[in-house]
């Protein structure tokens, strides 16, 4: 037996052989490529398809792209670097048009000694947001971020210093009105007076005593008026006041809307309603021509404010119910909870309602701040000059009539970069606050 | 007709809120410059330059206005206005006056409340069509689709022209110039039609100009000019006499390079002298300085000037003078005496 065997196996393998790659059409790019893209009749039909689209797209923007021309005084003198360069029938883009104009689409009218100014304030709007948006910086820091406000319009619109110190003076007046009037007469009377008190003092003693402390002591920017204001400094200027605004008064809407109080609920019901209801472009001319003629003659009131108040209210709306989708989707137990530990209403709110339900809203809020902020290009119909007003007005120059597509590449870029941070912070908040399915 | 009748009751209840403030001269002479009402953008009438300083035909007008008044063409705050808010804005007094290549027609003058302090440029509706297409003449478009603006006269004298001559189109809406001259250049229509002058500017801006024909119909007039509020005849006589002195300055040969001259001492021409100041006491009836026309003209040119530097022939809009011209040349300008 063991001689058979012996002579029956002639060899026996003593060692593993080295691991063999996988075969060619089983591994890598080629399996991924044979599994999504050509799997069957229907997928490999779909995938060559688009792969012309693609080329189509590609072949057309890319030369446009590669030969574009960022240094010529006008489309004229761009179209002869073109025919000089590439030829005349080549594609090109003008993007000249950026380089000679792009201080005036992003700053429009302001004034050039005193561009830094907008830049700053971009600086300090960053500084002043960041403790909001991210929990690792010191609390503290929401100090400076309370005053931020007050630095911002001092440095974009300049005056006097002491205006916007004066109006802060109010909140700070209305803080020690609360504190003082807390112990000794109790809850409502205290947000009673903090409210009535500063009122009373921005009607009657604001004015006065910023004209008093600037006789004293004159210091302050070129002041620097609205109408000057345009391009991105506008849009942003109008989308970012209308954001940090739109966002309490939507939710103190929300709260209305879903409250017992007959009257408040009513009222919120009513402006939610009639605001939404109404498109922005409608409120937008409500504000530059009807108020116009309501307004008693040379009343100047400034167009921009009515502007920000327009699309802050109009935006408000829309937070309003979108808050009020995520205080319904809170259980009822949240709020017998809430009462059930002896929270008044708002420690209730404060504590156990809105943090739940505003997280449930971020998606929707941070929706509703990106649509805000493309609207702002709607001013255009009413004759302000936010980039595509500038566009427009710069197609009007002799040097550059006839370029059309380079302008809106270069708004379109500077939106979607404003957009995407947006949702892309938006997407961070909301795995940070992700509590349930860790 | 609904729009029509809304902007009249605005305008109205404007006017109601503006006849408490007639003296547009006074409140101009207070805050130190003029307010002028212009486009948000249209090539050589208004623009901003790279500098933000707006340029063009009816920024001058103005320019020449606050020249007239203070001296300064650059007592001057520009208002850019749409074609919607242009009304409000004049009768609301955001505006002093509006100059802002609007054509003068009887409801604006008469519903609207406004006066026309004259004609600046005399416009016309006109079309203009690839040469490849072979037309000679508007009357043969038939059936031709048709890039048009929207909310303008321009729509409704178009409706007018083909009706009248019993032939059909199609419009293609468009919002803008500048969407017009894409949709034109990729032929999604075959004429795009708006006012002459817009045709030759949007024209020159063509990479081959001289494959399009401007054909030789114009259809509709459009005297285009500045305006201002009823109810202060003082304000608009001043306007008035301003746009006059720079039709009257070209017809007399004085320009903005001769003007210290003939205005330093009285000349041999006597409608001159009254024109310049050296004579009579024109400007004091207005409310101004004698010399209040030669220093409009020193600051802006005369009409002619204005024309050449900013839509004449050597300019890239490269408009003729045509109707534009004096009437002494067989045009339409003829600035009624200094006297």
């Amino acid at each position: 037996m063991s001689d058979t065997h012996a002579q029956t196996v002639g060899y026996v393998r003593d060692t593993m052989i080295d691991e063999q790659p996988a075969p060619v059409g089983q591994t890598g790019a080629v399996k991924w490529i044979r599994e999504n893209l050509f799997s069957g009749v229907i997928n490999t039909l779909l995938t060559v398809i688009s792969l012309y689209v693609i080329w189509v797209v590609v072949s057309h923007l890319y030369p446009w792209l590669a030969n574009s021309i960022w240094d010529a005084g006008s489309l004229t003198e761009c179209r002869e670097i073109r025919d000089a360069t590439v030829g005349p029938d080549a594609p090109a883009a003008c993007f000249a048009v950026i380089t000679d104009r792009w201080q005036q689409l992003v700053f429009g009218f302001y004034p050039p000694e005193h561009y830094w100014r907008p830049v700053v304030a971009l600086l300090v709007f960053l500084a002043a947001i960041a403790p909001v948006l991210f929990q690792g910086i010191p609390r503290r820091a929401l100090w400076l971020s309370a005053a931020a406000p007050f630095v911002l319009f001092a440095l974009l619109w300049g005056g006097s210093i002491w205006g916007p110190v004066a109006v802060a003076l109010g909140f700070v007046i209305g803080f020690v009105v609360y504190r003082v009037l807390l112990p000794l007469a109790g809850n409502l009377a205290a947000v009673l007076g903090a409210i009535i008190v500063p009122l009373l003092y921005w009607l009657f003693l604001a004015g006065p005593l910023a004209g008093a402390l600037t006789s004293v002591a004159p210091i302050g920017l070129e002041y620097v008026q609205s109408k000057d204001f345009g391009g991105f400094t506008l849009s942003v200027v109008i989308g970012v006041s209308a954001i940090i605004l739109s966002l309490p008064l939507g939710i103190l809407l929300a709260l209305g809307r879903q409250s017992n109080l007959f009257i408040i609920n009513k009222i919120s019901v009513a402006f939610i309603e009639v605001i939404r209801g109404v498109p922005l472009i409608v409120w937008l001319f409500t504000a530059s021509l009807l108020l116009n003629y309501f307004l008693p003659p040379g009343t100047n009131f400034d167009l921009m404010l009515r502007v920000i108040i327009m699309v802050t209210l109009f935006s408000a709306a829309y937070i309003a119910e979108v808050v009020r989708g995520g205080l319904a989707a809170l259980p009822k137990g949240q709020y017998e909870g809430a009462s059930s530990l002896g929270l008044d209403y708002w420690q209730s709110m404060r504590l156990i309602i809105l943090p739940q339900a505003l997280k449930i809203s971020i998606p929707g809020i941070v929706n509703t701040f990106i649509g805000l902020f493309k609207d702002t290009t709607l001013v255009v119909f009413i004759g302000l000059l936010d980039p595509i007003g500038l566009s427009n007005a710069i197609r009007a120059s002799t040097d550059w009539n006839g370029v059309y597509w380079e302008l809106f590449v270069f708004i379109g870029l500077m939106f979607f970069i404003a957009c995407f941070s947006m949702g892309r912070y938006s997407l961070y908040l909301e795995k940070k606050l992700q509590r349930e399915h860790r | 007709m609904k729009k029509t009748v809304f902007l009249g009751a605005m305008a109205v209840s404007g006017m109601v809120a503006g006849a408490a403030a007639a003296a547009t001269l006074d409140d101009v002479k207070a805050r130190g410059n003029v307010n002028c009402g212009v486009s948000t953008g249209l090539a050589g009438f208004s623009t901003p330059d790279a500098n933000g300083k707006w340029q063009g035909f009816d920024v001058d007008v103005c320019r020449a206005v606050a020249a007239a008044i203070f001296g300064d063409p650059d007592a001057t705050e520009f208002v850019p206005t749409t074609g919607q808010t242009r009304f409000t804005a004049l009768a609301s007094g955001e505006i002093d006056v509006l100059t802002r290549n609007t054509t003068w027609t009887f409801s604006r003058d008469v519903d609207l409340k406004f006066d026309f302090t004259g004609v600046n440029y005399y416009d016309g509706q006109g079309f203009m069509i690839p040469k490849a297409l072979g037309v000679t003449s508007a009357k043969d478009l038939d059936g031709a689709t048709v890039c048009i603006q929207t909310g303008t006269t321009t729509e409704l004298n178009l409706a007018d022209f083909f009706r009248a001559n019993n032939i059909s189109y199609e419009p293609v809406p468009i919002e803008t110039n500048a969407e017009a001259q894409q949709q034109y250049l990729a032929g999604a229509c075959d004429v795009y039609t708006t006012d002459a002058s817009g045709l030759a500017a949007t024209r020159a801006t063509f990479e081959n100009p001289s494959e399009h024909v401007v054909l030789p119909e114009i259809i509709s007039k459009e005297p285009l000019g500045p305006l201002v509020r009823h109810g202060d005849s003082d304000w608009a006589d001043l306007n008035r006499w301003v746009l006059n002195a720079l039709i009257a300055a070209e017809e007399y040969g004085v320009t903005s390079a001769n003007v210290s001259d003939m205005a330093s001492a009285a000349g041999s021409n006597p409608e001159i002298n009254r024109l310049l100041g050296t004579e009579g006491n024109l400007g004091e009836m207005l409310g101004l300085d004698a010399d209040f026309a030669a220093k409009a003209i020193g600051a802006v040119g005369n009409y002619g000037e204005i024309f050449e530097r900013h839509i004449g022939e050597s300019t890239p809009v490269g408009l003729a003078r045509g109707l534009n011209a004096q009437w002494t040349e067989g045009g339409l300008l003829y600035a009624p005496p200094f006297r």
